[in-house]
């Protein structure tokens, strides 16, 4: 999970636009379903949660299973009323916990 | 009518390959714990049909990455508004797919994931409101090529 999150959303928005934030984390999302050359089962390690915060206010959350595919691609929407920032973070099965932050301002 | 092209040996070698994975797929255990997840979610309450749409291609030809697009039709103040939605797959190992949360803040009640398929099978929603009334909706997707690895 070296890699840095991806997120796309706008720099600035009007007061009460709701606008799309997508977002794309590389993981392998190991689904342990799925077995090694020996013929042992490789261990399940997935991305279990991830949440989205806008100023300490949660936004939107998902509780994931192995059903979601490699590479988890999250699409979501939001309302913007002030200025602030967005604070995303990915929960691995590892308990290790990746988090990214963007800001937006407000359209004058 | 000449000798077989290199285009149509791989239709033919296609063909071969969708006759020897269907009838495992057709084999494969049809009940996981999908009844179970949802009745947890629910509560064992009803939930009506409606509310929800979701996308999701009726035939997906790689299991391992299906697009799965989600609309609720909600208000979303903090009166009314989609608190949680479950997606259950009934033909996967295990029936889970994910939850999920919004809140009055998510503006609209829409989300697009991408999701894994084992085989041909059903997609279920349950949706929960603000005011605790339930809503559901499913999908029958035809897969071509399982994406649970195996």
């Amino acid at each position: 999970m070296a890699d840095k999150p991806r997120i796309k959303l706008p720099k600035e928005a009007k007061k009460g636009e709701i606008i799309q934030i997508k977002t794309l984390v590389s993981h392998l999302m190991e689904s342990g379903q799925r077995k090694d050359a020996q013929g042992k089962p490789i261990p399940r390690k997935i991305i279990n949660k991830f949440s989205c915060e806008f100023n300490s206010k949660p936004v939107f959350s998902c509780a994931l299973e192995p059903a979601i595919s490699a590479n988890p691609y999250i699409q979501f929407d939001a309302r913007i009323d002030e200025e602030g920032t967005f604070r995303f973070a990915w929960t691995d099965d590892d308990g290790s916990v990746v988090t990214a932050e963007e800001k937006i301002a407000l359209k004058a | 009518m000449g000798a077989i092209n290199r285009r149509q040996a791989f239709l033919l070698g296609g063909g071969f390959v969708a006759l020897t994975v269907l009838p495992m797929a057709a084999n494969a255990e049809p009940s996981n714990d999908a009844a179970e997840l949802i009745k947890k979610f629910t509560g064992g309450k009803e939930a009506t049909k409606g509310k929800i749409t979701f996308d999701l291609p009726e035939i997906a030809e790689n299991g391992n990455t299906v697009p799965l697009a989600l609309t609720v039709e909600s208000p979303m103040t903090a009166e009314n508004y989609v608190k949680e939605v479950l997606f259950v797959a009934d033909g996967n190992p295990n029936a889970g797919v994910a939850t999920l949360m919004f809140t009055p803040m998510s503006g609209k009640a829409e989300a697009s994931i991408r999701i894994r398929l084992a085989q041909t099978q059903n997609v279920i929603a349950v949706a929960k409101m603000s005011d605790g009334s339930l809503f559901t909706e499913r999908k029958t997707v035809k897969v071509t090529i399982g994406g649970c690895g195996g």
